[in-house]
């Protein structure tokens, strides 16, 4: 019987929420192929988190001292090891920061090509299909794997949901790979945060956040007037601070701050995943571009498609007129 | 040290996207290219390395004949010498292919810095340079904003979800994925352009490289992505959306 194998990551000893939405995505091709589903994850097989993994029939606790600290050297070597001994059909992973790290090395040593970021997955014609996005989020594109296993994703936040955790225990087995400190070529410091934050985005009930549309960091007044009009934040898609013409801090963004205020209006911004990932939890969305195909459209409750250099002083006045 | 670069030439952010004919890639014709964000960032870390340090700055890039100008681009904003993977038919190629030209191609450089951008903004693997390191048995990092060079190799700032970041000690030679924003980008002087006219640019046929192009994936079609929500699209004037807006946010969204 073939395997669809799902690689979960753990925060103190618990699966991310993505984690399990990954597991989610392996059952859906495991139901679709008639495949068992596995999971493995580093740690202790005593794990508590382990019991949330019993959608699972095997799971795997992959234990060893050089795992404590991720490197991509010493979880290529593990994920690579087990793979050869589980044999699997598809590999599913979560797309963190830590699997772009790793995933596309770990293809190559299979001599396979990871499908990274998938957002959909579907049978067609007896064969698997998967959706990413092309163009930052602008097209969707359909991919399959060619003849040859197993075929490796990571799967898009948000993308599947979550399922609830099984009231089975699985039975969990410890996987000791054979690892060689002298074969780990990085050595990594322990992870820092930035300077404390002075604006917190986050307890913004309105937020005006401005993209690449602006075109110049002397056109920034214009959304700042609006802001100050709605009597919102001033917030900013990661271009504009890469630029230096607002602070990080003001950055909404998977690097950024993650935000779900009344109201998030976005001038200029074409909405690539990145960015509608620190944002598409907002209750109302209000989007100003001149491309009416950006992707930002496509999470908006409201939106404008015109030149921001008439839109945004029209609104301002506009609104300073109902404010009174 | 010696520095290689590998940029791509990506159709510019703005342009229209249109489904060519055969529904499996975007139209070019009438399209713009340029170098891709985060690749011109990569360049950018090599030069103020060399301009710290000293060495040199090869700059890599695989395509068909227009990919000449964003190596020209790259040798006029300071790269000593360029290399193109030339070929028409690059996109029948999956990652894996690709980083094989790539390996392939400087196989002979013994180049100390391996730079490349996080990820492409027209495909958006985010992977050929991982792969590329795989290839050439060197350790790598990827996401990385800065560079410094240490007794026995460098050490990197690398960023981590959620404005976390790590720094991370690693040995040379050495592959790094470049995340944009930590640095200006420089432009172009007119002497930088009239100098690159007579820098030396390989041109390399993918062809003679001896890379199979059997591909591990496939990219079947493309297509416009469905909406998610059901948006309210206001028209008219600016002034009369701006009106119609203000409605909407004083009476439904009640934020007014």
């Amino acid at each position: 019987m073939s395997t669809v194998l799902v690689f979960l990551e753990a925060k103190s000893g618990e699966p991310t929420r993505i984690s399990l939405e990954a597991l989610a995505a392996g059952a859906q091709i495991a139901a679709a192929t008639g495949a068992a589903l596995a999971a493995a994850m580093v740690g202790a097989a005593t794990g508590a988190g382990f019991g949330m993994l019993g959608a699972a029939e095997q799971v795997f606790a992959i234990e060893d001292p050089l795992l404590a600290a991720y490197t991509a050297d010493g979880f290529t070597a593990s994920y690579a090891q087990l793979i050869a001994q589980v044999k699997p059909e598809f590999v599913v992973l979560p797309h963190t920061y830590q699997v772009r790290d790793f995933a596309p090395r770990l293809a190559t040593r299979l001599g396979r090509v990871l499908i990274s970021d998938v957002t959909g997955i579907a049978m067609d014609a007896g064969k698997v299909t998967l959706t990413r996005q092309l163009f930052q989020g602008k097209l969707n594109g359909q991919y399959h794997a060619v003849v040859g296993s197993p075929t490796l994703l990571s799967v898009q936040a948000g993308a599947f949901r979550a399922e609830a955790a099984a009231a089975t225990q699985a039975s969990v087995t410890t996987f000791t790979p054979n690892l060689d400190a002298a074969s780990i070529r990085t050595k990594p410091g322990e992870p820092f945060r930035a300077a404390a934050q002075t604006v917190d985005l986050a307890s913004a009930p309105l937020l005006v956040s401005v993209g690449r549309g602006i075109k110049d960091e002397a056109n920034l007044p214009l959304v700042k007037e609006l802001a100050e009009a709605l009597g919102a934040e001033l917030a900013a898609s990661r271009p504009i601070c890469d630029a230096g013409w607002l602070p990080m801090e003001r950055q909404v963004g998977s690097s950024g701050q993650t935000v779900a205020p009344k109201l998030y209006l976005a001038v200029g911004i074409s909405g690539a995943i990145q960015h509608l990932v620190g944002m598409k939890g907002s209750q109302c969305v209000v989007a100003i571009n001149k491309d009416e195909n950006a992707p930002i459209f496509e999470i908006a409750d409201y939106g404008i498609v015109g030149d921001l250099f008439e839109v945004v002083p029209a609104l301002t006045a506009a609104v300073r007129k109902a404010k009174g | 040290m010696k520095i290689i670069v590998a940029i791509k030439q990506v159709p510019e952010r703005d342009a229209r996207i249109r489904i060519d004919s055969a529904g499996k890639w975007i139209a070019l014709d009438e399209i713009e290219f340029r170098m891709n964000e985060s690749d011109a960032y990569a360049l950018e870390e090599a030069l103020l390395l060399k301009e710290a340090q000293g060495g040199e700055v090869v700059v890599l890039s695989a395509g068909p004949e227009r990919v000449g100008q964003t190596i020209r681009e790259a040798l006029a904003k300071g790269a000593d010498r360029g290399i193109h993977i030339a070929s028409d038919r690059l996109g029948e190629y999956d990652a894996l292919g690709v980083a094989r030209l790539m390996a392939a191609a400087i196989a002979d450089e013994q180049a100390d810095l391996i730079l490349t951008g996080l990820q492409s903004d027209d495909l958006g693997l985010g992977q050929t340079g991982v792969i590329l390191a795989e290839l050439l048995g060197i350790p790598h990092s990827s996401l990385i904003l800065k560079i410094e060079k240490t007794e026995v190799g460098i050490r990197v700032l690398r960023e981590l979800e959620d404005g976390w970041f790590q720094h991370i000690e690693m040995t040379t030679p050495a592959l790094l994925t470049i995340q944009s924003g930590n640095t200006r980008l420089r432009y172009a002087t007119l002497m930088g352009i009239k100098k690159a006219r007579s820098k030396d640019l390989r041109v390399i046929e993918a062809d003679a490289l001896g890379v199979d192009a059997a591909r591990c994936v496939s990219l079947d079609s493309v297509m416009l992505p469905s909406r998610q929500k059901t948006t309210q699209m206001l028209t008219g004037t600016p002034a009369e959306a701006a009106a119609a807006l203000v409605e909407k946010l004083q009476q439904e969204v009640r934020v007014l």
